[in-house]
Parts: structure tokens; C-alpha cells; sequence
């Protein structure tokens, strides 16, 4: 996580800050919601979509900056990266490990992000 | 086992000393995808047990196998599943 004794906040560090302050459930994938470039990232957004969790899906093929950032940000190599309320979740293999146990969905209830099932 | 298996499987050994660790190379189910490599070696699952993850979370003990293979996931390896636990748990 970000140190609170950095002065310089790169924008693109302040952009990850801003995304995940400001949604309550927010994805960092490879690829989009509806185009996911990547099956763990597809994975993710099945299991969100499953659930009826709304979260914003952030592309970091679109910037290579960012790409590399998020992995400083949550000192996680790998993408995707979940986040809920703020906080770090895990990456495609916790997500699906708390899915099939139904933690995920406990998780998401405890929070209050709201779960719109069909 | 490839090359590739075969070191991870060294330094996982090496690091928690693990009671149970299957590595497998998934690299033919991603052939043709970004990051495949010819040849194999770049994509995997490791099965993960070992007292060093008792009472650590999950983002943690995954944190640390893939501080434990850094080197690989730097290079050859594109993707790493990961399934960590402690024993009896």
C-alpha cells in the first residue's frame, strides 16, 4: 500500500488511489467488463457478474504505467486485482476460492455492497 | 518436469519445506494465447502445503510463494495459480 511519509504522488498512483476510494468494488484487469483480454480476468468478471456485484473494471492494457503501478500499489505481481470498499482483496485464484466456499458473497453483504441477483 | 518446474519446485522446497507441493504445467491449455511460450513452461498451477502459512492470510501466503519464485514469474512464467494452506487446515 501507498506510504503516507511519499511526497510525490505520480498521477498515475493517485489515479489507482482515486479509483479505488471512490468504488466500492473496483477491478484491475487485462481487457474490459464486456472484453476481458486475459481468462483470470474473465474469471473475475464472471464470478462478479454471478454474484451481481456492480464494480468498475479498470483496463491497465491501456496504460503501461499503470500496468506496472498496480503491482507496486498492492505489492501483488499479478493481474487482476480486486479491491472492495478500499481494501485489497486478492487476485483470480482468492476471488475464486472465496467464491466457491461462499465467503465472497458474505464478504460483499458485510461490506453493504449491494447484490443485484436476478 | 521441465526445467522451469524443476526450479520452482527447488526453491519452493527450499523456502517453506512443504508437506505437500504438486506443481503443474498448464502451459498446452493456453497455447496460442498471450504470454504461451513454444516449448511450454509458462503457465502453472502449484498445489501448496506447509506449516509456514499457518495463521497467515490468504493474500499473504500468496504473497510469499510469489516472492519465493520472483525470479520465474519475472521471466518464463506468465501465469501462476497458486493454492496455499497450512497443514490441517
Amino acid at each position: 500500500m501507498s506510504d503516507a511519509s511519499d511526497t510525490q504522488v505520480t498521477p498515475i498512483r493517485a489515479f489507482i488511489e482515486g479509483a479505488v476510494r471512490d468504488h466500492d468494488v473496483v477491478l484491475f484487469m487485462k481487457g474490459v467488463p464486456d472484453q476481458p483480454q486475459c481468462g483470470f480476468s474473465a474469471l473475475v468478471v464472471q464470478i462478479l457478474d454471478h454474484l451481481g456485484v456492480e464494480f468498475a473494471g479498470v483496463n491497465v492494457l491501456a496504460n503501461e504505467e499503470l500496468r506496472e503501478d498496480i503491482k507496486a500499489f498492492s505489492d501483488w505481481p499479478t493481474i487482476p486485482q480486486l479491491y472492495v470498499k478500499g481494501e485489497f482483496l486478492g487476485g483470480a485464484d482468492i476471488v475464486r476460492e472465496m467464491f466457491g466456499n461462499g465467503e465472497l458473497k458474505t464478504l460483499m453483504a458485510d461490506k453493504g455492497v449491494p447484490l443485484h441477483t436476478a | 518436469m521441465g526445467a522451469v518446474a524443476e526450479t520452482m519446485r527447488k526453491k519452493l522446497e527450499k523456502a517453506f519445506a512443504p508437506t505437500r507441493l504438486e506443481i503443474t504445467d498448464d502451459s498446452d491449455k493456453h497455447k496460442g494465447h498471450a504470454g504461451a511460450r513454444e516449448g511450454g513452461e509458462s503457465h502453472f498451477t502449484v498445489v501448496i502445503e506447509s506449516a509456514a502459512f499457518a495463521g497467515v492470510g490468504r493474500v499473504d501466503r500468496q504473497r510469499m510463494v510469489n516472492k519465493a519464485l520472483a525470479e520465474e514469474l519475472a521471466g518464463p512464467v506468465h501465469a501462476l495459480s497458486i493454492s496455499a494452506s497450512a497443514p490441517g487446515a
